[in-house]
């Protein structure tokens, strides 16, 4: 198969996947940096404007929760339902690579199931206290304890959970390539073969089949 | 080629396919654990914090306040923070008094300066301990107007339109209620409400009116800002807003 590419390009993430993950990964830049303004005494200060960061960060993960929705109703469920599968289950090599050994890895590593995983749960999270800060502050009914501090922990847990997901995807000279998936959908099969052999050889087996 | 995933395979020896009693459904329990453990935290999180509270508030002095934790959040509810010019600020003192009074800032400064050290709880959850302020008691404010015999009750109002709140006179004289001008030693930041903000360590500290401009003697207390949007009128720590003792 000589052609202009001389290695082959295996099809990683569909269109609705990847429109799941910008989605998310946007809101929560700008939730993430609404919400630090809201935070720090010292940001807080310097911008001033408080309702109004406020409402940027309001709005912005109604949107979020919006476009998520959207996206599950105008996508590829079917798939998207496989990749959940996939994540949730744990198989023998999984549980090989958390006890630090190299065997081969099909689609996600348990790793990347992890990250999935804990992103979800936060996502969760998140909502649920912000609904209850939100809502607190205009009606004392809904006022609910700890439901700030939680938020904030939330948001500890989920900035050092980014800051190593940009660094295996955009620094690390091995895996970043792992990026391309993200955003044009495909990754080498050389690299599919050192990081996700079981995977790899499975689609080539469904191409010879 | 039959999907991307490569999973779908029924002969696959490693995919989601396997028998059911063999498959691992970690994804899903780790995910209902981490979602139940986050929704225990609002019960559990409040003393953790309290535990922890000396450590994170000592690194967050060591950054310069960098990290709210153990710190300050600051609250607005209008566009901008007001600006206090000190040739124009006035604290006006009306309402039932025999002599209502316009102080200037230097006016304020002049009075009987108290100091004390207490800690500041917010009704949403986090507490500031060992704040040091500087300022006014309030009988020295009172002294000077003379409330008529009728008034009960001081509203506060602040530049930061529509913010204002009230303490009942029996409250303001409590000994560590305070006209503050100073914390930490320093004049009253713009967040912390400068030039004067009310404190009163005993209630929540949406009672304790930033930006003041205003104070007016009633014979009944009024709802303030907070009250009406259910907030307790009395804001007594732990024992208010739902907080049990």
């Amino acid at each position: 198969m000589a052609t202009r590419h001389s290695v082959r390009r295996l099809p990683r993430f569909s269109r609705t996947e990847r429109a799941l993950h910008w989605v998310h990964a946007s809101a929560f830049l700008v939730l993430f940096v609404s919400g630090l303004c809201l935070y720090l005494p010292s940001l807080s200060e310097l911008i001033g404007r408080r309702p109004l960061l406020k409402d940027i960060h309001v709005y912005t993960a109604l949107i979020w929760l919006a476009a998520l929705a959207l996206i599950l109703l105008a996508g590829d469920r079917r798939r998207l339902l496989a990749t959940a599968r996939e994540i949730d289950n744990f198989d023998d090599d999984d549980v090989a690579w958390l006890r630090r050994r190299r065997v081969p890895q099909g689609r996600f590593n348990a790793g990347q199931k992890i990250n999935a995983i804990v992103t979800a749960a936060l996502a969760v999270l998140f909502s649920i206290t912000g609904f209850f800060l939100w809502y607190g502050e205009r009606d004392h009914a809904f006022r609910l304890q700890n439901a700030l501090l939680v938020h904030d922990w939330l948001m500890y847990v989920s900035f050092f959970l980014l800051l190593g997901h940009l660094y295996l995807a955009l620094v690390n000279p091995s895996t970043r390539h792992s990026l391309n998936g993200m955003t044009r959908g495909w990754v080498r099969e050389d690299w599919a073969l050192r990081h996700h052999r079981k995977w790899a050889e499975q689609l080539r087996e469904g191409r010879d089949a | 080629m039959k999907t991307g995933t490569g999973t779908v395979k029924r002969d696959s020896p490693h995919g989601t396919d396997l028998p059911e009693a063999l498959q691992r459904h970690y994804g899903r329990r780790g995910f209902l654990l981490l979602v139940a453990g986050g929704l225990t935290s609002l019960v559990w999180a409040g003393p953790v914090s309290r535990f922890l509270t000396p450590v994170t508030a000592a690194g967050s002095q060591a950054l310069g306040n960098l990290l709210p934790v153990g710190g300050w959040r600051i609250y607005t509810i209008s566009g901008t923070m007001p600006i206090f010019d000190p040739a124009s600020w006035r604290l006006e003192i009306g309402g039932l008094v025999e002599r209502p009074q316009s102080l200037s800032y230097a006016d304020l400064q002049k009075l009987p300066k108290a100091e004390q050290i207490s800690t500041f709880h917010c009704v949403t959850g986090w507490s500031v301990e060992n704040v040091r302020w500087g300022g006014v008691r309030f009988q020295h404010l009172l002294d000077l107007a003379r409330p008529l015999p009728e008034a009960t009750a001081i509203r506060f109002v602040s530049l930061e339109q529509p913010y204002e709140d009230s303490l009942t006179l029996d409250q303001v004289r409590l000994p560590d209620a305070m006209l503050a001008y100073e914390m930490g030693g320093t004049p009253l930041a713009r967040p912390h409400g400068a030039p004067a903000r009310v404190v009163l360590p005993e209630m929540y500290g949406y009672k304790g009116v930033k930006w003041v401009t205003r104070m007016e003697l009633l014979s009944r207390q009024p709802n303030g800002y907070w009250e009406r949007n259910g907030y307790d009128q009395d804001a007594w720590v732990g024992h208010s807003n739902g907080y049990q003792a």
